[in-house]
C-alpha cells in the first residue's frame, strides 16, 4: 500500500534507528567493541546515578498517587452530579493543560516565592518558608515537581476518565440505585471498577513520564544559579554525560535503562489494558 | 444533611478550581505591574496597561529582539513539523486500515509502541544518533524528528477503520476511481475532522517541546520559545535578587519574565479555546470504541 510509504522513512530514522543505535553504543566501547554490561555497571557506579534514580522515583511515586487519589476521586464527585457547573469545573481544571513545559515551571517558581506569591500566607505559615532558596530546597523538589505535572497533566486526565465514565449505561446505575446504593456506594462500587482500564492506562502512562524527568529540573536548576545540581535526574544525568562528558557509551547506557521502562509501560498496556485497537 | 454534603462537593471542587487558576490569574496580571509592586501590592491586583507595553519593550529589546526570533522559530518548528506529519500520518493511517499489505501488523504495532512511550526517552538516543551522523545544531535536527508522530498516525487509523464503511471505497472502486483518486476525493474530505485533531495535537506537542530542541540546537538563536525562556531565567537575577547587577543591565525583571512566559502559551491557548469540543471527542473517540 503505498499510502504507508511517506510515513515510513520517519518510523525508521527517529523510532527504530535510534532505539537500535543506542543499544548498540550501550553494549560497545567507544571504540566499537562489544563490552557486555561495561557500560551500565559504570553509569550505574557513577556517583550521581543513586541519586537522580532516588530522585525520580520519589518523585513518581508522590505524583503517582496524587492523580490515583485526585483525580479518580474528582472525575467520580464531577460525575455524580452532572450539571452546568460541572462543565465549568472540568474547564478550569483542564486549562493548566495549556502551559505545559517550561511555561510551567516558571509559574510555579514564581508561585513558590514567597516575595510575590499569592499563597505566601501559605508558605509562610504553613511550610514555614520565607525565601526563595528554602522554598526550592533539595527536600521539596520531588514534591515540588510533582505538584507542578499534576497541575499540568491532572485536568487532561479528569476529562478522559469522565469522558469514560459517560460510556457507563444510565440503566445500571438506576438498578444500582433501586437496589438501596447510595452515591458513595455506587461512585466505589460500580463506576471506580469500570473504569479500572483507564486507571491502569494513566498509572501506567504517567509512570513511564515520570522516570524521564528532564525540564522541571532543569530549568529550577537555571533558576538557581546552579543550587539543584545539572544531574538532578536520570534523564539529566544521562544527558551531562553525553553532552559535557562526551562519554557517549554510558549515556546511551543509561538512556536505554530508560528505554526499558518506557518500553515495557507501552507493551503492558498496549497488551494488558485493551484499550488500543491494533486489528479490526 | 443534604445540605451540608453539597456544601462540602462544592468547597472541594472550589478549592481544586482556586488550586488550578489562581497561578493563571496570577501570571495574566503580573505583567501589569512594576516589580516592586510584585512585592509589595495585593499579588492578584491590576496595575495598569502602561507597565504591560513597559515590560514589553524591555522584554523585547533583550539580546536585540531575541525573543521575538524565539517565537518565529517556534512557529517554524511547529508549522512545518506539523504540515509534514500531516502529510504522512493521515494517508499512512489510511493505508493501515483499508490496506493489505506484509508488514501492516508490524508497521501498526511498531506505530503504538511509539506513540505510548514517553517522547524523552527517545531524544537521547536520536541526540546520540544525529551526532554520530554529524547533524546536530542544524534547524532539521528540530524539525525531522517533530515530524515522526505516532499519534497522528494512530488517530488517523482509528478514525478510518471505524468511522469509514469500506463499502464507500468499494462503492469509489466500481466508478472507476484508482487508489489515488480514491483518497483524494473520498477518503481525504471524510476525515475533516481527524486532521483538525491531528493539526492540534501535533502543533501542541511541538510547540511545547523542550528536550529535544534543547539537546540538539547549538545557539540560542536558533532555540524555540520554550528553550528560550529557560535561556532568559539563567541570564537574569529574578529569583536570586542578592546576586542583583545582571538585571539592570538587561532590565530583565519579574514582570518582564512573567509576560515571556504568557506570550509563550498565547498561541497554544488559543488553539486550546478554540478547539476544546473536538478535543474532548477525539480524547475519547480513539479508545473507548477500541
Amino acid at each position: 500500500m503505498p499510502f504507508v510509504l511517506p510515513y515510513l522513512p520517519f518510523l525508521i530514522a527517529f523510532g527504530i534507528l535510534p532505539m537500535i543505535y543506542a543499544l548498540t553504543l550501550a553494549f560497545t566501547s567507544s571504540k566499537g567493541k562489544f563490552v557486555g554490561l561495561s557500560n551500565f555497571n559504570q553509569a550505574g557506579g557513577d556517583f550521581r546515578f543513586g541519586d537522580a534514580f532516588a530522585h525520580v522515583f520519589v518523585y513518581t511515586a508522590v505524583w503517582l498517587i496524587a492523580l490515583m487519589i485526585f483525580v479518580v476521586g474528582l472525575a467520580l464527585m464531577l460525575h455524580s452530579r452532572a450539571s452546568k457547573a460541572t462543565a465549568t469545573f472540568r474547564f478550569l481544571y483542564y486549562l493548566p493543560g495549556a502551559l505545559a513545559g517550561a511555561a510551567s515551571v516558571l509559574v510555579w517558581l514564581f508561585m513558590l516565592d514567597p516575595a510575590v506569591s499569592p499563597a505566601s500566607f501559605i508558605l509562610n505559615h504553613v511550610f514555614g518558608v520565607h525565601l526563595f532558596v528554602e522554598a526550592i530546597a533539595p527536600g521539596h523538589l520531588p514534591y515540588i515537581f510533582a505538584m507542578i505535572a499534576f497541575w499540568t497533566g491532572a485536568g487532561g486526565w479528569i476529562v478522559v476518565l469522565y469522558g469514560a465514565l459517560n460510556t457507563i449505561p444510565r440503566e445500571l446505575e438506576e438498578a444500582a440505585r433501586i437496589d438501596g446504593a447510595g452515591a458513595w456506594t455506587i461512585a466505589l462500587r460500580l463506576k471506580l471498577p469500570m473504569i479500572r482500564k483507564w486507571v491502569a492506562y494513566m498509572v501506567i502512562l504517567s509512570f513511564a513520564t515520570g522516570t524521564q524527568l528532564f525540564v522541571e529540573p532543569q530549568l529550577v536548576n537555571a533558576a538557581s544559579l546552579g543550587h539543584v545540581p545539572d544531574t538532578w535526574s536520570a534523564n539529566q544525568l544521562a544527558f551531562q554525560l553525553a553532552f559535557r562528558y562526551g562519554r557517549f557509551n554510558e549515556a546511551a547506557a543509561l538512556s536505554v535503562d530508560l528505554l526499558v521502562i518506557g518500553l515495557i509501560a507501552a507493551v503492558l498496556i498496549v497488551t494488558r489494558t485493551g484499550l488500543f485497537k491494533k486489528d479490526d | 444533611m443534604r445540605l451540608t454534603v453539597r456544601g462540602l462537593w462544592y468547597l472541594i471542587l472550589v478549592v481544586f478550581a482556586l488550586f488550578f487558576v489562581v497561578p493563571i490569574l496570577w501570571l495574566v496580571l503580573a505583567p501589569t505591574k512594576l516589580d516592586h509592586a510584585l512585592v509589595t501590592s495585593n499579588p492578584l491586583a491590576f496595575g495598569s496597561f502602561h507597565n504591560v507595553v513597559k515590560a514589553w519593550d524591555h522584554l523585547d529589546s533583550y539580546s536585540s529582539h531575541l525573543y521575538r526570533r524565539w517565537i518565529e522559530n517556534s512557529l517554524l518548528y511547529a508549522v512545518s513539523a506539523t504540515a509534514i506529519v500531516l502529510a504522512t500520518a493521515i494517508p499512512a493511517g489510511y493505508g493501515l486500515a483499508f490496506g493489505t499489505f506484509r508488514g501492516r501488523k508490524v508497521i501498526l504495532t511498531l506505530t503504538l509502541v511509539a506513540m505510548i512511550m514517553p517522547g524523552a526517552a527517545l531524544v537521547l538516543p536520536i541526540f546520540l544518533e544525529l551526532n554520530a551522523l554529524k547533524l546536530i545544531g542544524n534547524v532539521f535536527s528540530v524539525i525531522l524528528p517533530f515530524a515522526f508522530y505516532p499519534f497522528g498516525v494512530y488517530l488517523a487509523y482509528i478514525y478510518y477503520a471505524t468511522s469509514m464503511p469500506r463499502d464507500v471505497i468499494d462503492a469509489a472502486r466500481i466508478d472507476g476511481c484508482g487508489e489515488w483518486t480514491t483518497f483524494r476525493y473520498i477518503s481525504l474530505p471524510l476525515a475533516k475532522p481527524v486532521v483538525a485533531l491531528v493539526l492540534f495535537f501535533s502543533f501542541v506537542a511541538d510547540w511545547n517541546n523542550f528536550f529535544l530542541p534543547f539537546a540538539l540546537l547549538g545557539t540560542s538563536k536558533q532555540y524555540p520559545i520554550q528553550v528560550g525562556l529557560s535561556d532568559l531565567l539563567s541570564s537574569t537575577p529574578s529569583f536570586n535578587p542578592a546576586t542583583g547587577g545582571a538585571g539592570q543591565q538587561v532590565n530583565i525583571f519579574r514582570p518582564e519574565l512573567a509576560l515571556a512566559t504568557l506570550l509563550a502559551v498565547v498561541p497554544v491557548l488559543i488553539v486550546f479555546l478554540f478547539s476544546q469540543r473536538a478535543l474532548v471527542r477525539g480524547l475519547l473517540g480513539g479508545g473507548v470504541k477500541g
